[in-house]
């Protein structure tokens, strides 16, 4: 066979390649070449005209220099007259020293362009190939220029070699890349597109790269490519290990070229075309079975080949995203891998999970792997693997394992390596708000990132949880209680200083109550991180003091003696000088009330897109983030919204662009001075969070026989669910409709209202369908939605008018665009006008807006339920209500209606099993409200007894009131 | 249909590089245009990324914002320089094909023969890929068209 020996051709080369090899230091090297420099430079000005095989060896050895790392200033021009000769090695020599060192000299690329011409019009096509390659790998403008009228005819005439084809295909391809505005479309198209029907494999792998690139840039113009693709590839997958011959690799018939069609494809939705798409499905099948086929060869270079198009058809399923059974499938096929003992398997499968996980078809599937998947955290030697499974976690959290997958994540934290930790920051800090159900869970995991990965939380993480904290006025004394404890820690990181001062500036009130959290224990625990701090981080707490000047005005004094000392009054530090000065000039001045008002609690954050997820997405680029709030809302909104996980990010809040530091929270002078907008109201609810004595838990342990008894039965009102003897804007029609959002608002003689509403979050759309029963037309038909008095500030109900006439027998139809702006109790009322017969008609009625319409289900376990339960037991905050049953008492109709009513029901909760228990959170613009629940039934009165526990009195009694009348 | 932006990328090689363990280039083959300072550095930086890994490790490496997918040979690093989005098996084969194509063209291939006949080794290249693509992964074609060259001489 064939074999080349050490440099034969070039024994001059070979000489001087072995002297190079024999030098002992850089110097001798380079004394070396400076000497072989001459020699050629005198060879090249001599009198004496070089042969070919001279000017060859001559100028591949400049190129060995070259390649070497030393600069070459000639030789350009004999490299170029080699392109002229006759014998290829010397025009291959010449071609490849100009592909190497690419010169701009426009005198040469003329020669260049000219040498190539000549190639290219030779017939001969090996050096045709040669003047191709050239182009393909310089690929310059003045070639684009020059050749891309010659090379597309090159490419789709009857008497080319296959082997041109094959590189006129990839030249064209890489001139449409530097230059697509010079390279022609359009009267080739057809004839490039049937390339793919080529008897030649080789000319189809060139081919279809070129065909995917054009694809790509006109979807439209290659259409036609999809089934031919489709035809081949089935060729292909379908034909016997042998069938292919030289093509086939290892007893895989044509990989690379499965891999490059399946590629192109992926530049195209499914297809259309029924028997086209049955064919790629069958061929998707055959794919993911011979995956199962036991493996014709123990060699690894069999399943890799076989695994590389498995994994490409994977990513066409995923593209596609349309095959439920297929997409299961890859993912069963995947979760095969994840225990494979080839690590690139085991990689490639959770980098290839990532995606399934966002299909809505296989996110499931994907879920059931996921104790595999943390234990490839745990076990996996490299670095890339964690990193894939880590990625692989975040992509298939949701609400029913964000716990467990960020508990996982903390964990890995604490000796995951330096290069990813900041990344695992950020998913664990956009996981625990997304999904958190409860926020002092999300509290609790943000500290613990600080403490474990302190350095690693950035800037974006710690405002964050400040955010968050202001805004929901549930967390607040968690948070404070949580961060003075956190703080107590002999060592604890900057961030949490800053954290904690922030926080304790703003609610150390709600802690203050305790004697083991008093005013001067927490200032005197701050004050002692003070002089280890950092200036930005000092600034805070300088703030915070005087924060506390106004919280806690029995510490005044103490404070002011420290704002007063010479460390901070003739601090170093301008901004730390000036803060002392002003504050302390504040605190001695200002009258209380004045103090009040600058320094109230800060405002809640304007909502907007999480800074955290920007952060990740800048830090991973666009496309490598799974957009999971996208296609899982997309997914959602298919299921009634019922399902949809507690989105935060939706509704979440952002910093402005972080470069003034901490004044961005508002800490800076002005905006503290500034902060004059009103606190959100409820704060103060929390103050005696700490106490767990309450009555109202105690209360939990009684027998339901026992709270039966209570007064508070006869509160119960007796209300009929008959709507025939519903008064237009009565109640009842309301409450119909409390647990279910579809169905007949309203008829009568004249007309029908229909209803159909959806809502998410703290928004809804409510479709009303007016029905003319009769067979004359309506005429100045109008309609008006009317929010009464404080309703106003609380809905926000926008609508476009219908038409005036209503034909007889038809319907119209009207869309609400409701948003709740904060919790209300009235509902809106629907009034319509219009003319039947001569008579003006005049009819209101309720409209079933209601406020448990913007509840988000969120599930929870029995311990975060209860530990909830009680963190809410101020009096205020519980609603009870004794009434009658109205209905038989089945108990899957009270789930369906709870269920209905917007809660999560969660079983297994509550010790009794006949009682019901639920929970979510009620979505308005200004505040989120989370909400417990726990129905007992008690069959032998016909009774029940409904409790609710949310933070805001307002809520609990509303929800009380609407779901009461329900059973 | 899911994030179009992120998918169907065209595939494209960036470089191939064949580097022995001290980090000295036996080949480098550059598909994209790279200064020269550049394309030291990205040798320099493959190498250090390449040579801590062991055989334990997968044959991928992120690199900046593509992935380095690579396989050693004796004392040898084969690598090529592809999109994140590129079919990691395809190219690794794509390296494993190239490589017996040399070992037969060579005769039992070492790195002496790539120091020697680097110009060859160059045609070799552009059978295979060409334009950043895979262009004939058929070894009986590839070495036929070699011997044929080869006659030429």
């Amino acid at each position: 066979m064939p074999a080349v020996s050490k440099g034969d051709g070039m024994r001059g080369l070979a000489v001087f390649i072995s002297d190079i090899r024999n030098c002992k230091s850089k110097e001798a090297e380079i004394k070396r070449i400076n000497k072989e420099l001459a020699n050629i430079r005198s060879k090249f000005k001599g009198d004496k005209a070089l042969d070919g095989y001279s000017k060859k060896k001559y100028v591949c050895k400049l190129l060995f220099i070259f390649l070497l790392g030393h600069d070459i200033d000639f030789g350009h021009m004999e490299a170029v007259n080699l392109l002229s000769s006759n014998r290829y090695t010397e025009k291959q020599i010449g071609y490849l020293f100009i592909s190497v060192l690419v010169n701009s000299n426009s005198e040469l690329i003329r020669l260049i362009n000219n040498g190539i011409k000549n190639d290219l019009a030779s017939r001969n096509p090996t050096f045709m190939n040669l003047a191709l390659h050239c182009i393909a790998n310089v690929g310059s403008r003045e070639m684009a220029e020059a050749f891309t009228a010659d090379i597309p005819k090159i490419l789709v005439a009857g008497d080319t070699m296959d082997s041109v084809k094959q590189s006129a295909a990839l030249c064209l391809l890489r001139l449409n890349r530097t230059s697509p505005d010079l390279v022609p479309m359009g009267e080739w198209t057809s004839r490039v597109v049937h390339l793919l029907n080529d008897q030649h494999l080789g000319v189809v792998t060139a081919a279809t790269s070129l065909i995917t690139t054009l694809a790509q840039k006109n979807p439209e113009e290659f259409k036609t490519s999809v089934s031919l693709a489709v035809s081949r590839l089935s060729r292909i997958v379908t034909s016997a290990s042998t069938d292919l011959q030289d093509y086939t690799y290892y007893f895989v018939p044509a990989p690379w070229l499965s891999v490059k069609l399946l590629r192109l494809l992926q530049c195209y939705p499914p297809p259309e075309e029924g028997a086209v798409r049955g064919r790629l499905t069958e061929c998707l099948e055959t794919i993911l079975n011979k995956a199962q086929e036991p493996p014709k060869s123990k060699k690894v270079q069999h399943s890799n080949a076989k695994n590389a198009v498995l994994f490409e058809a994977i990513s066409l399923i995923i593209h596609h995203d349309s095959e439920p059974n297929l997409l299961v499938r890859a993912c069963n096929q995947l979760g095969q891998f994840l225990q494979h003992r080839e690590t690139n398997l085991r990689y490639l499968a959770l980098e290839s999970m990532c995606t399934l996980a966002s299909s809505e078809f296989s996110h499931e599937a994907v879920k059931t792997h996921i104790e595999t998947v943390i234990n490839a955290l745990k076990t996996e030697r490299d670095v890339s693997v964690r990193q894939r499974a880590v990625d692989l976690l975040y992509a298939m959290c949701d609400r029913s394992n964000a716990q467990q997958i960020v508990a996982e994540m903390l964990n890995y934290l604490e000796t995951a390596d330096y290069s990813i930790r900041e990344e695992i920051v950020l998913k664990v800090a956009i996981l625990a708000e997304k999904y958190a159900v409860d926020y002092t869970w999300y509290v609790d995991t943000i500290l613990n990132l600080i403490r474990i990965a302190g350095d690693y939380v950035s800037e974006e993480v710690w405002y964050r949880v400040i955010q968050i904290v202001i805004n929901r006025d549930d967390v607040q004394g968690y948070s404070a209680k949580t961060v003075f404890e956190a703080l107590q820690a002999p060592a604890c990181h900057e961030n949490l200083v800053k954290v904690g001062g922030y926080i304790l500036g703003e609610f150390g009130n709600l802690i203050a109550g305790d004697p083991r959290s008093s005013p001067l224990i927490q200032f005197n625990l701050l004050h002692s991180k003070f002089h280890l701090c950092s200036v930005p981080t000092r600034a805070l707490l300088l703030s915070t003091y005087i924060k506390f000047v106004n919280l806690f005005p029995e510490i005044k004094a103490t404070i002011q003696d420290v704002l007063r000392s010479d460390s901070q009054l003739r601090n170093a530090d301008v901004e730390l000088q000036q803060r002392a000065v002003e504050y302390l000039r504040l605190s001695c001045i200002a009258s209380t009330d004045i103090l009040a008002t600058v320094l109230e609690e800060m405002p809640p954050f304007p909502e907007r897109e999480s800074s955290i997820l920007t952060k990740l997405k800048k830090k991973k680029g666009p496309g490598k983030v799974p957009d999971m709030e996208e296609t899982k809302k997309e997914r959602n909104s298919d299921m009634n919204g019922s399902t949809e996980p507690v989105s935060v990010n939706s509704s979440a809040v952002t910093m402005s662009t972080p470069s003034t530091s901490t004044d961005l929270l508002g800490l800076g002078l002005a905006p503290v001075l500034n902060s004059v907008a009103p606190a959100s109201a409820g704060g103060s609810l929390l103050v005696d969070v700490f106490s767990d004595n309450s009555p109202a838990v105690a209360s939990l342990a009684h027998t339901a026989e026992e709270n039966f008894s209570s007064p508070r039965i006869g509160s119960a009102d007796v209300v009929s669910d008959d709507p025939a003897a519903a008064v237009h804007d009565a109640d009842e029609l309301v409450n119909k409709f409390v647990c279910k959002n579809n169905g007949v608002l309203f008829e009568n003689q004249l007309m029908q209202i229909g209803l159909k509403s959806e809502f998410r979050q703290n928004l809804g759309r409510m479709y009303i369908f007016y029905g003319n029963k009769t067979s004359t037309q309506f005429l100045s038909f109008s309609t008006a939605v009317i929010c009464q008095d404080a309703l106003k500030t609380q809905l926000n109900i926008q609508t476009k008018q219908v038409d005036p006439a209503v034909d007889g027998g038809a319907q119209v139809q009207q869309i609400l665009n409701i948003e709740c702006v904060s919790d209300f109790m009235e509902a809106p009322i629907l009034n319509i006008q219009f003319r039947y017969g001569g008579a003006l008609q005049n009819m209101s009625v309720k409209l079933p807006v209601t406020l448990n319409k913007f509840f988000q289900p969120t599930e929870m376990t029995s311990q975060d339920f209860f530990q909830r339960w009680k963190q809410l037991s101020i009096p205020q905050q519980e609603v009870q209500k004794i009434f009658k049953a109205k209905h038989p008492m089945d108990t899957e109709v009270t789930k369906a209606k709870i269920i209905g009513f917007g809660v999560a029901l969660l079983d297994m909760v509550d010790p009794n099993p006949s009682n019901f228990t639920g929970a979510g959170v009620i979505h308005t613009k200004n505040i989120q409200v989370g909400c417990l629940l726990r129905l007992e039934p008690n069959t032998q009165a016909q009774m029940y007894r409904l409790t609710l526990r949310t933070s805001r009195e307002t809520v609990s009694q509303r929800l009380c009131e609407l779901l009461s009348e329900q059973f | 249909m899911l994030s179009d932006s992120q998918r169907h990328h065209v595939p494209i090689i960036r470089f191939i590089l064949i580097q022995n363990r001290a980090g000295k280039t036996r080949l480098a083959k550059w598909y994209m245009q790279f200064d020269d300072d550049e394309k030291q550095k990205l040798i320099e930086e493959v190498h250090a990324v390449v040579t801590v890994r062991d055989a334990k490790h997968t044959n991928f490496v992120e690199f900046r914002n593509f992935k380095i997918i690579y396989r050693r040979y004796a004392g040898l690093y084969f690598c090529i320089c592809v999109d994140v989005t590129d079919n990691n098996l395809a190219y690794l084969e794509a390296i494993h094909n190239f490589v017996e194509v040399l070992n037969e063209y060579f005769h039992n291939v070492c790195e002496l023969d790539l120091v020697f006949n680097f110009y060859k080794v160059y045609t070799v290249v552009d059978e295979m890929f060409l334009a950043g693509e895979i262009r004939e992964t058929s070894q009986t074609k590839v070495l036929k068209q070699l011997l044929m060259l080869q006659s030429l001489e």
